[in-house]
């Protein structure tokens, strides 16, 4: 890469360390960091789905094939960590480290060792999660949530709040360091509403990071002393409430689900303009609407605890915020199609990834939708139509926008163009099976198949083999992925041009491909020409 | 050869179509079912016709959307010669969508509040049950039925033993043969079912002995957490007599899937009978001879679901 440009032995000023290890394990370089992060994301990604697909095997007929049931309660349990805390989360600060210095401006991120620190802590949090699997008592087998009193019969608790712990140090090291960057480091000119919207999202995701990972440390340090130190915070025997757990834990929990989804709002405003070789649709609406999809996050969360038995009022106030998250919501999809109306579209694997991103993720929020409403909640809560919805946002939303930026950005990292032709089978055949796996898993909801069981009536045993047929190959769709990435990043003989796109836009696009170890050690001359939303009056 | 084609496509068309709109008399799930079902009690048609409604809602917002989407891609191709537009504002239509959708969410907020708050009345009942879950089984209580306290009836209810044979690791055995007449009830099924009466408004109040659990059966329209320390109260009132299978809602630890719940009801008449029977048995020694009456049926008295399946097929006869 940049080593040719060494002219000394001062490495670390001017090109990577050689040394594997300092270069790695001793960075502060945001790229190589970001790096990190992708690939710790991309094998987390695998692991997860490894959990997913002996899910699905054993939900592929009725009857007990393969597993016990409590085996298959930590798959469950596990497949949920890994991929919310493991893949998702990293793969958009990996995205953020990398991209956020280069789209505003900056050399690097402003806190260059944490950013270090905030990484390195994330592989050890995994090796003791995923550890568990391999101990005695088994791994955590009480769900993601962890709610007492299930979650306190665990004998790996301690293990799991450990890395719980560690992952949240981890989240708000890295959402400090992204605000610091965002507010203290961009290039002169470049005005925090002529920002990137990706830039955005992550400066509000942040916040929410901030706001809400303390408050999920806090729960599950309760449930530790619940177990271990005789304290009754959840205990009803002891005058405490296994209810105030879940208040506390959605709390946390739901802007987590908006921390995993602004992110790809971010990406998927950015994608779309550039493809469509249009400016985006109202800049300042995509912008205040992810503000205030961020402000809504926070009183909203009782609407996953419909069915414990609030007051009326209580259910009512939280089913009408719920409701009220449809409306920017709506903003933002009707702002993309207005994006593309109009435009000189064409179709590379990033905006296929985007398109799909666009449609999947609305059937997501109309399932959302009607989730919010409390007595139809009351047949679909706990059920596979919740399932089914929160597949489609995490899924064909999260990841599809993580899949469609490695496709945008690959080039700019790696310098060869990745190969178009994989990237659509990739495409073609990831957006196929994800429907044909999630599509009946709203069937079997509405049918009656509660969640998280092993197995199930005949009634259900159709939709489950479609489902499982789909995800086997989901699953097998995402090994084009992987070598689609192997080439594009080692062996494609295509190198990428500075710009890659061409109706991209933006500073990014502005430095060589791949992007050179430094960049911006001396702060660019923008010109709003150059950037994606420099003339904004809307 | 023909034909056979005609009358299969034609059962298919007709299993799509009751799958579909399939309605009062299926409470229980069938193969390649698509909605949710109405239920056999008065409420259960609320969450109903709320899911109908709303999905209607999405599948016209989703065609207008994803339609405009459509055309969009097929008109503004670059390869079909597509120029870019410069703009990237429109005041009226921004004020547009974000004012339809808001009027369409007050709909189905004032639809859904109604539903909401005539659910959160138990007031007025004429029968109250206490629902207590147990890692994994649920028990049963009769506190009180047409203002008269009962005592002593109660019982433990669990998956049925043909189920739980049936669904151990490399069991061998067929989940397609687990049967009670002609219908499946794998895991569905319970060695004593509630019985209750319909034309009754019945209070259930629900807790949990150890961890959480949830009370729900898809034919009453609701599911209810079930929480140790905590008892919460729902109401249903069943119309139709019928046998009406659920399940545990709430991951309760390993058997959290084959704690099924299994509600009979029963005419009036019929339920009286039943409860008086219970009654009688649970009577001390002494007392037993002054509910003659009852006391013949006592050997008949349901000990499984696929025994008290008989009384209910007579009361729907």
């Amino acid at each position: 890469m940049s080593h040719a440009a060494t002219h000394d032995h001062h490495d670390d000023h001017h090109g990577a360390p050689k040394n594997f290890f300092q270069r790695w394990c001793m960075s502060t370089n945001h790229k190589d960091i970001g790096t990190l992060y992708l690939v710790f994301a991309l094998l987390m990604f695998f692991i997860g789905g490894s959990f997913a697909m002996l899910i699905r095997a054993e939900l592929f007929k009725p009857g007990l094939q393969l597993m016990q049931p409590y085996f298959f309660n930590q798959l469950t349990t596990m497949h949920a960590l890994v991929m919310i805390f493991g893949a998702i989360m990293p793969a958009f600060v990996g995205l953020g480290n990398w991209m956020i210095p280069l789209m505003v401006g900056a050399p690097d991120m402003a806190l260059p060792r944490m950013n270090n620190l905030s990484f390195w802590i994330l592989p050890f949090a995994f090796t003791l999660l995923l550890s568990t699997l391999f101990s005695a008592g088994g791994g955590p087998a009480g769900g993601w949530t962890m709610y007492p009193p299930l979650s306190l019969q665990s004998d790996s608790l301690a293990y799991v709040v450990f890395s719980v712990h560690l992952m949240g140090i981890s989240s708000i090291m890295g959402a400090i360091n992204i605000i610091a960057t965002i507010l203290n480091m961009r290039a002169p000119g470049m005005e925090l509403l002529k920002m990137p919207v990706f830039v955005w999202s992550w400066l509000i995701t942040a916040f929410l990071l901030i706001a809400v990972m303390p408050v999920l440390a806090g729960a599950v340090t309760m449930l530790l002393t619940d177990k271990y130190f005789g304290t009754n915070f959840f205990n009803p025997g002891g005058g405490g409430d296994p209810v105030l757990y879940q208040h506390i834990f959605w709390f946390f929990g739901h802007p987590e689900v908006y921390i995993m989804i602004l992110p790809a709002f971010g990406i998927i405003s950015e994608i779309i303009p550039t493809f469509s070789r249009k400016p985006i649709f109202g800049y300042k609406a995509m912008v205040f609407a992810i503000a205030s999809i961020a402000f809504l996050s926070f009183i909203v969360w009782a609407h996953h605890m419909f069915a414990v038995g609030l007051p009326l009022g209580a259910e009512i106030f939280f089913m009408y915020a719920t409701m009220l998250i449809a409306v920017p919501t709506g903003v933002k999809v009707f702002n993309w199609v207005s994006t593309m109306w109009g435009g000189s579209m064409t179709f590379e694997t990033p905006m296929l990834f985007a398109i799909a991103f666009v449609i999947l993720f609305t059937i997501g929020g109309f399932s959302g939708l009607m989730l919010a409403l409390v007595p139809a909640d009351f047949q679909y809560h706990d059920t596979y139509f919740v399932v089914a919805h929160f597949h489609y946002v995490l899924v064909t939303g999260a990841l599809f926008a993580i899949i469609a930026a490695t496709y945008y950005w690959l080039p700019k990292w790696s310098g060869r163009m990745y190969s178009e032709f994989w990237g659509k089978m990739h495409f073609w055949n990831s957006v196929i099976w994800v429907n044909v796996l999630f599509f009946p898993q709203h069937f079997l909801g509405l049918a009656g198949m509660p969640r998280r069981i092993p197995d199930y009536n005949v009634a259900f045993a159709n939709f489950n083999m479609v489902s499982s047929i789909g995800g086997f190959l989901f699953g097998a769709s995402q090994l084009i992925f992987l070598g689609v990435l192997v080439h594009g990043v080692f062996f494609s003989k295509k190198k990428a041009t500075d710009r890659v796109w061409e109706g991209a836009k933006g500073l990014e696009w502005t430095v060589p491909s791949p992007a050179p170890f430094h960049t911006f050690d001396v702060p660019p001359v923008i010109h709003d020409d150059e950037l994606a939303h420099g003339h904004v009056n809307d | 050869m023909t034909s056979g084609v005609i009358r299969r496509s034609f059962t298919a068309a007709a299993m799509l179509a009751s799958a579909l709109f399939g309605g009062a008399a299926r409470a229980n799930p069938t193969p390649y079912q698509l909605n949710m079902e109405r239920g056999a009690s008065t409420w259960s048609q609320v969450p109903y016709h709320l899911n109908n409604i709303s999905l209607g809602v999405c599948v016209v917002i989703g065609i207008l959307v994803f339609g405009a989407m459509f055309i969009a891609m097929f008109r503004f191709r670059k390869s079909r010669g597509a120029v870019a537009e410069k703009w990237s504002h429109n005041t009226l239509l921004e004020v547009i969508w974000t004012t339809i959708p808001v009027i369409i969410l007050v709909v189905l907020a004032y639809l859904a509040t109604g539903g909401l708050t005539s659910w959160a009345d138990t007031t007025g009942s004429q029968m109250t049950v206490k629902v207590t879950g147990y890692q994994w089984k649920w028990r049963y209580d009769y506190e009180e039925y047409l203002g008269k306290p009962i005592s002593k009836v109660g019982f433990m209810s669990k998956l049925d033993s043909q189920s739980d044979q049936t669904r151990q690791l490399d069991s061998g055995l067929d989940p397609f043969k687990v049967k009670v007449g002609d219908e499946n009830t794998y895991l569905l099924n319970v060695d004593k079912p509630l019985v209750v009466p319909v034309d009754t408004k019945i209070r259930f109040i629900i807790t949990g002995a150890d961890v959480i659990h949830s009370w729900w059966v898809p034919a009453l329209g609701w599911k209810l957490d079930a929480i140790p320390g905590i008892v919460n109260a729902a109401w249903t009132n069943i119309q139709t007599p019928g046998t009406y299978r659920g399940q545990c809602a709430e991951l309760c630890g390993q058997d959290h899937g084959f704690m099924p719940i299994v509600v009979v009801a029963l005419s009036k008449p019929d339920f009286a009978k039943w409860l008086a029977e219970q009654q009688a048995k649970s009577a001390p020694p002494p007392a037993a001879p002054a509910a003659a009456p009852a006391a013949a049926s006592t050997a008949a008295a349901p000990k499984t679901a696929q025994v008290s399946a008989a009384p209910v097929a007579d009361a729907q006869g």
